[in-house]
């Protein structure tokens, strides 16, 4: 028995270093003093002040960030729609037509999405003059396109275990539908909305390829300068930018994992 | 003996002048081609207890919630207190209901769970703070205000769910199982407080449940529900005792039910030849004709061991002690009569267990008096 737990640890331990240790060593070489990404010759913050100085990165980054948050954000409304539009409204006609196309982003390769979108703004380009070429709006649009699918997943699973009678308490206590949500359901389903954005967020901040598809010239977002500076040999400006990338990640993770386990017993107790 | 006024105002479903307070008229609900209540019409007065049972998908918390507003009927009016709320959505109606779960808001502390519903009536702070200090006191749970739903025990949180709904002083209180949140214990003392509360502040409880003990001990009246109808409305004692129908005998407590036939029939008094295989002398409230196939519906406690047993004897029966159900106070005795039917008699545990008089495999003649049960036609 002993033994075989030794075993379980070392599968663990063997797991954990597949997924992790890249990104460790990713992190280590950041702060390496030589230009050459595979030997490490001392300890060095030099690339982050290097990185500090590089306006196509940091405006790459401004752009991502920017993306990001409004992409997340609508994401988040028409996602929370969507899910309240399943969740709370039973067998209305198409349902499971609505619930095939929601879930369709999800699986669609990323080059049939990017394509077909590129396609789309061109043509509505030529027959309505919008989206005025290509850039920051048509990067968001296609972004908010696959994310609300993911948001849209996360609410729905909090709202259907949501007890119903709480809402139903709410509305017999005197609350009108629009109050009964935004003081009873909204708060509940809270901790939901927050992950789905920040989930939102991430897809968008990393997403390379349906970003390549819709940006135009002047719109380079920062996956794709990385992408791009990568097939040029890469710099320990990039561990460093990477690095950064990877600590407000982690930091994001966790405030989302400790914001929804906090509301997860209240939630259970009813 | 309580004089007829008097009687008229502790029942006033006897006097036949009272107003209903609320009328359900010929309600029915369907969910796609399912009857959850079909065609129900009930009158309950104010200040009544009123109970509706039955077993789980009889429809009775569809009626509930009808009451309440979550569903609207397919057919039918409801009246409350004169006015017709039919069309009237929940949020505006005089009623307020308790749910099973209780459904205590869990981001909300005691305090703004009771003091939800009349924020929403826009009640001045000071006037609210009054209300929900006053309904805490009531259900003795003020020194838990500022605690989370979650911080709080089954029993605590009923208080809690209970402060909420009476908190408005709604003309009338609904209550889905009220008591079926809690252990067997706590539950026993809920009976006896839920009712003295109803006694105190005199709103008119309409309690669903499915429990008949719970519903005989609390209740002033009891609707037997089965498959979306109401079968019988009637007093804890006249549902016990005078059943209506075969369903409302079997649900309520323990019961024999022998099949027969009619045979003589004098006044009130009837014979009734038996599938016992003799002859059984009943009183009938409602004279059936000869020959009308009927069931004979006795209580297990309406049967005596008989002590002069005769092979023709009317009201008897004979036979062996199969099982015994020893519940502390009284024992349950299971007697095979022929090979394929059992009695049921209780006998009240007078000497200690180890002497009493019957055991197993032991031969038992048993008799009931002709005014100890019902006759039955459905």
């Amino acid at each position: 028995m002993n033994r075989s737990r030794w075993k379980l640890y070392l599968f663990l331990a063997l797991g954990l270093a597949f997924l992790y240790v890249p990104v460790l060593l990713l992190v280590i070489y950041s702060f390496n003093e030589s230009r050459l990404v595979t030997v490490w010759s001392g300890f060095s913050t030099k690339w982050y002040g290097e990185l500090l100085h590089n306006r196509q990165l940091l405006d790459a980054a401004w752009l991502s960030v920017r993306i990001a948050a409004t992409n997340a954000t609508f994401a988040v409304i028409l996602g929370t729609l969507a899910a309240n539009a399943l969740v709370r409204h039973g067998n209305f006609r198409g349902r499971t037509g609505f619930q095939l196309l929601l879930a369709a982003p999800l699986v669609m390769p990323e080059v049939i999405t990017g394509l077909s979108l590129l396609l789309l703004f061109v043509t509505m380009e030529q027959l309505v003059g919008w989206p005025a070429g290509r850039g920051f709006t048509t990067i968001t649009i296609a972004h908010i396109t696959f994310s609300t699918a993911f948001v849209a997943v996360v609410v729905r699973s909090r709202l259907s275990q949501m007890d119903r009678s709480l809402e139903e308490a709410a509305m017999d206590l005197g609350a009108r539908p629009l109050r009964v949500y935004m003081s009873i359901t909204l708060p509940l389903i809270a901790p939901a909305l927050l992950s789905g954005w920040l989930l939102a967020f991430t897809l968008s901040l990393d997403d390379l390829v349906i970003s390549s598809f819709v940006a135009g010239p002047g719109s380079t977002t920062l996956p794709m300068v990385v992408y791009s500076s990568v097939r040029m040999g890469v710099s320990p400006q990039i561990n460093a930018l990477a690095s950064i990338v990877v600590l407000i990640v982690s930091v994001a993770v966790l405030v989302a994992g400790l914001l929804s386990m906090r509301q997860q017993p209240t939630a259970k107790a009813n | 003996m309580t004089n007829p006024a008097e009687r008229r105002k502790l029942e006033p479903w006897q006097d036949p002048k009272a107003a209903p307070y609320v009328r359900i008229d010929h309600v029915t609900k369907k969910f796609g081609d399912v009857y959850a209540v079909d065609d129900v019409s009930l009158d309950i007065f104010q200040g009544e207890f009123f109970s509706l049972l039955g077993s789980s998908g009889c429809g009775k918390s569809t009626l509930l919630r009808m009451l309440a507003g979550l569903e609207r009927p397919s057919a039918g009016r409801i009246y409350i207190d004169g006015a017709d709320v039919t069309d009237i959505p929940a949020y505006s109606r005089p009623v307020n209901m308790m749910f099973q779960s209780y459904a205590l808001f869990p981001h909300m502390t005691v305090e703004q769970n009771v003091e939800f519903g009349l924020k929403q009536d826009r009640m001045p702070r000071k006037e609210r703070a009054e209300r929900v200090g006053e309904m805490l006191a009531l259900l003795q749970i003020s020194e838990l205000r500022r605690r989370k739903p979650d911080q709080l025990s089954g029993g605590q949180r009923q208080r809690v769910a209970l402060a909420r709904t009476l908190a408005k002083h709604p003309k009338l209180l609904l209550l889905d199982e009220p008591l079926g949140a809690l252990d067997k214990r706590l539950r026993e003392s809920a009976q006896f407080e839920l009712v003295n509360l109803q006694e105190r502040i005199g709103i008119t409880f309409v309690t669903v449940t499915h429990d008949q003990e719970e519903a005989m001990t609390m209740s002033t009246r009891i609707a037997v529900m089965n498959a979306g109808q109401i079968l019988q409305v009637d007093t804890p004692t006249a549902i016990y005792e005078y059943p209506e129908y075969r369903f409302v005998a079997d649900f309520i407590g323990l019961v024999n039910l022998f099949d027969g036939r009619v045979m003589e029939t004098q006044d009130d008094q009837v014979l009734i030849e038996s599938s016992l295989g003799r002859r059984l002398h009943m009183r009938d409230l409602h004279p059936h004709a000869i020959g009308t196939p009927v069931t004979v519906a006795i209580r297990p406690e309406k049967l005596q061991i008989c002590s002069t047993y005769q092979e023709n004897g009317t009201n008897q029966v004979k036979g062996v002690v199969e099982d015994i159900a020893y519940l502390g106070d009284v024992s349950i005795y299971r007697v095979r009569v022929s090979p394929e039917m059992l009695v049921e008699m209780t006998l009240t545990n007078v000497h200690p267990r180890t002497e009493q008089a019957l055991t197993w495999g032991q031969e038992v003649a048993m008799e009931w008096s002709p005014t100890s049960g019902v006759v039955l036609t459905e």
